[in-house]
């Protein structure tokens, strides 16, 4: 299970989270909703261990093992992955050998041996196609020159490669069309199991469509305010953030 | 204004006392006393002259190494044992030891038909320069290194590339210090590359040993009309006592296209100066490069493009990884003359600081007298992106290999225009050796 407990976390000073509890348990897809702000990306980056966040309370556990002492290859190894909102381009370093650096590293510090490159290369043609990438987007540098949706594709081919036992997605659908939209959801369903769960955070309804969620929660001004199930999202969709923001002020 | 009283210098009195002493063994003593003269008046150049503000000779040399005897016997068999290593497969080598020209050392037997490699004395001394590249050597003649150069020139290679000459197999340029014995070295070549030829020529520059050295070593290129020429260069290895002045002067016709990549990683002080004139039009001009410093190492590129023709284009990529104390210096200037209309010319240096206590001094600089430009320069210094770190580790990368991996693209993006295969992953190899050995 992975489970967030009495989290806060500042950034320069300022209060994000303030006391977010959260459980995701092992085959769920729980959903997190919340307007602009309320600190959805943050605590996505904190469970992936992004430095520049100062945790000043509680516990983010991994199957009971707290993470929040760990680098974030090692979280990595552990099978958390984050789907990012903005994926990073880096020029020069082919998208292939980007993938393979990311998944032997891992087999490594698992204590595997390294796949080779036959199996490796298969792996990632089956996954591309499924994913609709593109053979040529591999030869090119990560995500540099890719449209949005090429590089929202190539975030769920890593997480397909690399088999996490949590994925948390960061409004992975921001950016994408209806089409790029289909794709991307049909490869997460495609990678759900019963020994994985997903966090899936989001500003619209729409995505849930298409990835259908088992737990929806709200979140505003750094904590949880409301849990309910899939209709919860559907009754934001049509009354907006407006009722909740104004209960957690209150 | 009063004449501008210089103090004498210790290295320039021995310099004065090294040439009345020198006996060259070619027979061109006029020319050889005009460039001393030359020297003379100038001096060494140093803060005073705005191009040599950060590399002062005044202050490096404290005095004048005697120039280089010819190699005996055992230097030319060492030489012959280094020489085995990092041959690209299937080029002709020109080798020069300690300043001289080695036939017994070179291997022209693969050079391509419409080739021709001579002895640069030899060819000094049976005739007037080519025109071509008498002009192109005029684009040094402020360079009072050049001049001392021209008084003390050991030897080099004259390579003419006929018209029409497509090389299939490169050139080496292989110029080795013995490291024996404390000497300066004054080597000079020269390649004319002739209407529609093209040619890759490879300059290595390595020392077989540690001993105090000066070398003075100068290419002089003209590119025809239509012809291509690729310039690589590899300055590795010589040694944290060594002072390395390089300098390349490069005048290219119309439709022509020059790259050139440079890879310095040596201890020592190292001067890369290359002069570049476009006189005909439509030509292009690339100059990337990439310095690997670490301890009290320095490195200076100062590049001048000249564009005289309208229509050509000139890039400058340079990129610097700076560890412990070491010292690196980019000038880059960019000159667009009055009628050089549709000029397109862009400029990056980029520096990456692996230690604390490392320098870098960036700049870039645009003279544009023409109005219908387009033109661009930048200058970064700083370390890796905190981002793009964070994103590797991500996916389950530890930060070292991290490191590497972003490091080894930082380089690689400067030596991606390599034409040989062989020799871009020679290059590329090398970084990866040189980040290893500092930890990435």
């Amino acid at each position: 299970m992975l489970e967030v407990r009495n989290l806060h976390v500042e950034v320069e000073g300022q209060k994000i989270l303030r006391g977010l509890d959260l459980k995701v348990h092992p085959g769920e897809v729980a959903a997190i909703m919340g307007p602009n702000g309320s600190g959805k990306s943050t605590l996505s980056y904190v469970i992936a261990g992004r430095s520049d966040y100062e945790v000043t309370d509680g516990e983010v556990l991994l199957d009971g093992e707290n993470v929040l002492d760990m680098d974030p290859e090692e979280r990595a190894a552990k099978g958390l992955f984050l789907a990012f909102q903005y994926p990073v381009e880096i020029p020069g370093v082919a998208t292939m050998t980007f993938l393979k650096a990311s998944v032997n590293a891992q087999r490594k510090a698992r204590g595997e041996s390294e796949l080779s490159t036959p199996d490796f290369m298969r792996h990632v043609k089956q996954g591309a196609e499924r994913l609709e990438v593109n053979p040529d987007m591999l030869k090119r540098p990560l995500n540099v020159g890719f449209s949005g949706g090429e590089k929202k594709r190539m975030e769920i081919l890593q997480m397909a490669l690399l088999e996490p036992r949590y994925g948390l997605l960061d409004e992975t659908d921001s950016g994408l069309d209806i089409d790029a939209l289909r794709i991307v959801s049909n490869g997460v369903n495609a990678l759900r199991a019963a020994n994985r769960g997903f966090l899936v955070i989001t500003h619209y309804q729409r995505l849930l469509d298409y990835i259908k969620p088992d737990v929806v929660h709200i979140m505003s001004k750094g904590r949880i305010i409301k849990s309910g199930d899939a209709a919860l999202a559907l009754e934001l969709e049509k009354n907006g953030y407006r009722d909740y923001v104004a209960d957690a002020a209150a | 204004m009063p004449p501008m009283i210089r103090r004498e210098h210790d290295a320039e009195r021995m310099l004065g006392e090294q040439f009345r002493a020198f006996r060259p063994v070619d027979t061109s003593t006029t020319r050889r006393d005009e460039a001393f003269t030359l020297f003379a008046e100038a001096g060494l150049p140093s803060r005073r002259i705005e191009s040599w503000h950060y590399t002062d000779l005044r202050n490096l040399l404290r005095e004048a190494l005697p120039p280089a005897p010819e190699p005996d016997a055992a230097t030319i068999e060492a030489a012959r044992e280094r020489l085995k290593t990092h041959a690209v497969p299937g080029a002709a080598r020109i080798v020069v030891l300690d300043g001289t020209y080695r036939p017994e050392l070179s291997d022209l037997s693969t050079l391509s038909a419409g080739i021709r490699v001579i002895s640069v004395l030899d060819a000094l001394s049976s005739g007037d320069l080519d025109p071509d590249l008498a002009a192109a050597q005029r684009l040094g003649q402020v360079e009072s290194m050049l001049a001392l150069n021209a008084a003390f020139l050991q030897g080099g290679a004259m390579i003419e590339v006929a018209p029409g000459t497509l090389a299939l197999a490169p050139i080496e340029l292989v110029l080795l210090l013995s490291g024996r014995a404390p000497a300066a070295t004054y080597d000079r070549s020269y390649i004319k590359v002739g209407q529609g030829a093209s040619v890759t020529l490879i300059e290595r520059h390595a020392s077989l040993g540690e001993a105090k050295s000066l070398a003075a070593t100068v290419l002089v290129a003209a590119v025809g009309d239509e012809a291509s020429f690729e310039h690589l260069a590899r300055i590795d290895g010589l040694g944290a006592q060594a002072l390395h002045l390089g300098t390349t002067l490069v005048r290219l016709g119309a439709d022509a296209k020059f790259e050139a990549t440079t890879l310095v990683a040596t201890g020592g002080v190292t001067r890369r100066q290359a002069y570049l004139e476009f006189v005909g039009e439509r030509s292009t001009a690339h100059l990337y490069g990439v310095s690997l410093l670490d301890g009290q190492s320095h490195a200076d590129t100062t590049l001048i493009v000249t564009h005289t023709a309208p229509h050509c284009e000139s890039r400058e990529l340079y990129k610097h990884i700076l560890d412990d104390e070491a010292t690196g210096i980019y000038q880059g200037r960019v000159v667009v003359a009055p009628g050089a209309q549709k000029t397109d010319g862009k400029m990056l240096s980029k520096c990456i600081f692996l230690g604390e206590g490392a320098n870098m001094y960036n700049k870039p600089e645009l003279e544009i007298f023409a109005d219908d430009v387009v033109c661009g320069h930048g200058a970064t210094v700083g370390s890796l992106d905190d981002d793009q770190l964070f994103y590797l580790r991500a996916r389950g990368i530890p930060l070292r290999e991290a490191q590497a991996l972003l490091l080894e693209a930082f380089a690689s993006e400067a030596i991606e225009t390599v034409s040989l295969p062989s020799v871009k992953d020679e290059l590329n190899d090398r970084v990866g050796q040189w980040l290893r050995q500092h930890g990435r």
